[in-house]
């Protein structure tokens, strides 16, 4: 799968650009970065502009709010099962805190309660730590060097987020991010640093400040693995996995009181009961908006937008989808796979099929990714690949060039094997891509505690919907599930502890939710959440008649 | 060469999942290849992108007593291979109390007293798929020098297959992350500007800076913005703005 002999032809004419594009990154003469009219120009070729990219839900707490139709059509479903076959009276788990996944957001928060003395339980879908965080790459944004402060990081936040951000969930994000950077380093994350122990930074797209700190290209993965080495080692808090919660279970008081569990191996549904419950269920790519590839993990099918919606906690920023700038077009097999901005924030250059640079590269994202679908769709200067998909190059070897001899592999030595694999060697050839559906902007209301507007349900990272406004920076990501996660984590204790009133449950309320469905004629014989994609050879679903078979599983 | 089929324009070449045979393209991974034959995947399938370790597989092809490795979400199908996946691995892992363990050179030792057991075959370092020097830093974990092990072992997805290779029965993948936790905590340099902007933030200093910033409005916001001092690409580690306040 090495590059074919015409892609060899066209990386020519990168490597004919490439001293002069050097030598001026080096005399600081960069390419021009937009203004923000320029910018707003330019979002006209994102995706989340085109017509059909929006619908108007039709029922439950924010109706009449124009979002992804992927995700309306499981708003507007009914529960996987019919809450009059539940049995709440036997109560097969209980805990003090909940917590619904088993990604970054979710540990954090149980290692946070369960700091608190709190007996914890995470029901997850998959396996613990399946989760975006664990793809997260290039790093995690903190102003904690003397030429940056928490100020700096704001305007950069709220800058990327088109203005729209939530102030106070912006400011306790960069405030509470040095903190974080100890917790993790405390807990023996293995962040890339200087002899002296200062932490490694680098720029991302939109940032003033070099704060993105890393874990060489997998700081994601470093991330993940220590809160769940912490966690795993924690008496006080139990994994259950390959049990997805499908709706939240209130109590006679109204406040969230467990959850739902299905047993994605034995088909069993479970009831979890807890003081407290937190939504720590992530991101949506795998509904593949608008059918783009994605970089998301195989879980990311936006559960807990479902289970909370239902519960009643409104939606917000779910009308603007993140899709970044360099997914892998070539070769097809890795189709969709993130390639870290860590390579932009480096200095690699994006140019077309000409070698020639049309956008700087380190504008956010949104931004980043018009750009490109502008260069290959309506300008026509994407790089034509054997799969049919356009692409355009983004010039890894000048990192080498410009940083010393080996520094590609040292810093990304996650894409260097992967491409290695493929017989393409990144420090010396340039990547194609394209992008790829990756982040979820928005998500459910809360606030700066992590509160919905259900007394006792919390939730915490890309599930909730706020602090990035219309658009993410780089690097916030990692951030927001380590710093809403903790919240999440010793709010739920609190609550636990001294506001949660024993009493009846109760699933009327996913009743209530599936007689609205019908009523408003919207009952096409949909059931959410959808837990799984299905990606089986259209031939074979044609023969798969169980009748029982629903959405995608039984 | 092996038998393919044509249907419409795409050839399609056989493969044995758990011993049936079944016909997919032959540009697809091993994993693309089983949800293509109709398996809904529920284990042994997590980020499809190298880094999360689910899908650990074995595969062997035909007149071919070698059992090969790898990652299915990875690795793409060849001709007649014949396939299996490894969901989970039962390998040992301690519970342990990071902050009172010191990274003396007993430490993993004790916690592990398996590691001893290891007869330096090498299984363990071929059948990763990240090519990690598994023995080399099962070596070190034995010699107790807890930072090589996590030198050598940083790229590790914890997919468990050299556990599932190794006849001493070590779970080298957790010797691992408590290697490099106990590096990274107690081994290596302080981030010590951490500490000082802890102490900055306790002691309000940016309080007053930000609780004017949340207040200022669109177009305001805007205009500081747009006003940002720009930190140079090629800036050092010593470069400071000229623009001191906020700071």
């Amino acid at each position: 799968m090495a590059y074919p002999q015409e892609l060899k032809q066209l990386i020519k004419k990168v490597e004919a650009t490439r001293a002069a594009r050097i030598a001026n990154k080096k005399a600081g003469k960069e390419f021009k970065a937009l203004s923000l009219d320029g910018r707003k120009k330019m979002l006209d070729y994102h995706p989340d502009f085109k017509k059909e990219s929006k619908r108007e839900i039709k029922v439950g707490p924010s109706k009449g709010y124009a979002i992804s139709p992927e995700i309306v059509d499981l708003l507007e479903a009914k529960s996987r099962i019919d809450p009059a076959k539940v049995d709440l009276g036997k109560v097969e788990y209980t805990a003090d805190v909940l917590v619904i996944g088993g990604g970054g957001a979710g540990t954090a928060a149980a290692i946070m309660a369960s700091d608190a003395g709190m007996d914890v339980l995470i029901a997850t879908k998959l396996r613990h730590g399946d989760a975006n965080t664990m793809m997260a790459e290039g790093g995690i944004q903190a102003a904690n060097k003397e030429k940056d402060s928490p100020w700096f990081h704001y305007l950069d936040v709220i800058g990327g987020g088109h203005f729209k951000n939530v102030p106070s969930l912006v400011r306790t994000l960069v405030v509470e991010a040095p903190k974080v950077m100890s917790w993790l380093e405390n807990m023996g994350a293995m962040f890339s640093k200087h002899e002296d122990g200062r932490l490694k930074s680098l720029h991302g797209g939109g940032t003033c400040r070099k704060r993105m700190h890393m874990a060489a290209d997998i700081t994601g993965a470093e991330i993940m693995r220590t809160l769940r080495d912490e966690a795993r080692s924690r008496p006080n808090i139990r994994v259950l996995e390959f049990s997805a919660a499908v709706d939240v279970i209130l109590n006679e008081h109204g406040q969230a009181a467990g959850a739902l569990l299905y047993n994605m191996e034995t088909e069993e549904y479970h009831v979890a009961a807890a003081k407290t419950v937190i939504i720590a269920t992530g991101g949506s790519g795998r509904l593949h908006m608008q059918n783009f590839m994605t970089t998301n993990h195989y879980g990311a099918t936006g559960d807990g937008l479902i289970m909370a919606y239902r519960a009643g906690v409104k939606l917000c920023f779910l009308h603007t989808v993140q899709y970044h700038p360099t997914g892998v077009v070539f070769p097809e097999q890795a189709e969709g796979l993130l390639i870290t901005e860590k390579f932009r924030g480096a200095g690699a250059n994006v140019v077309n099929v000409d070698g020639e640079q049309f956008v700087y590269e380190r504008e956010p994202r949104d931004i980043e990714a018009a750009a490109i679908i502008r260069e290959c769709v309506e300008v026509g200067k994407g790089v034509p690949t054997p799969g049919g998909k356009p692409g355009v190059w983004l010039d890894s070897p000048m990192i080498d060039m410009m940083l010393g001899d080996g520094f590609v592999k040292k810093e990304f030595p996650g894409k260097y094997i992967l491409f290695k694999r493929y017989g393409i060697d990144i420090a010396r050839e340039p990547m194609l891509i394209y992008p790829t559906l990756h982040y979820q902007n928005g998500g459910l209301e809360y606030n700066e505690r992590c509160e919905t507007s259900v007394p006792g349900l919390y939730t915490a990272g890309e599930v909730s919907g706020g602090v990035h406004g219309e658009n993410r920076l780089m690097g916030n990501s990692l951030l927001d599930v380590c710093v809403f996660g903790r919240i999440a984590g010793r709010e739920a204790a609190a609550f636990s502890r001294s506001r949660h009133k024993s009493g009846k449950l109760s699933l009327k309320h996913v009743a209530d939710y599936n007689r609205e469905v019908e009523k408003s004629g919207l009952d096409k014989g949909r059931m959410a959440p959808m837990l799984l994609p299905y990606y089986g050879n259209p031939e074979v679903r044609e023969r798969q008649l169980t009748t029982t078979f629903h959405g995608t599983l039984r | 060469m092996a038998e393919t089929k044509e249907s419409g324009a795409l050839a399609r070449v056989p493969v044995y999942i758990m011993g049936k045979r079944y016909m997919v393209p032959p540009s697809l991974t091993i994993q693309k290849a089983f949800e293509f034959a109709g398996y809904q995947l529920i284990r042994g399938c997590g980020c499809r992108g190298g880094i999360c370790g689910a899908c650990a597989t074995v595969f062997r092809f035909p007149n071919s007593h070698k059992i090969e490795v790898g990652l299915a979400c990875q690795t793409v199908v060849q001709p007649d291979m014949h396939l299996a996946q490894i969901p989970f691995y039962p390998a040992h892992r301690r519970a342990y109390d990071l902050a009172k363990e010191d990274p003396s050179p007993d430490v993993l030792g004790r916690i592990y007293p398996e590691i001893y057991r290891c007869v330096a075959c090498g299984a363990c370092t071929k059948a990763c798929p990240m090519e990690i020097q598994v023995m080399d830093y099962i070596a070190a974990a034995i010699r107790g020098d807890v930072a090589k092990v996590a030198e050598l072992s940083f790229d590790c997805v914890m997919c468990g297959l050299c556990a599932s290779r190794c006849m001493a029965e070590i779970g080298q993948y957790h010797v691992a992350i408590l290697a490099r936790r106990l590096y990274a905590s107690k081994i290596a340099p302080r981030a010590e500007h951490l500490g000082k902007r802890l102490k900055e933030i306790e002691s309000g200093k940016y309080d007053k800076g930000l609780d004017e910033l949340v207040k200022v409005d669109e177009a305001g916001l805007k205009k500081l913005y747009t006003a940002l001092e720009q930190e140079p690409e090629m800036a050092g580690e010593d470069w400071m703005p000229k623009e001191k306040n906020n700071l």
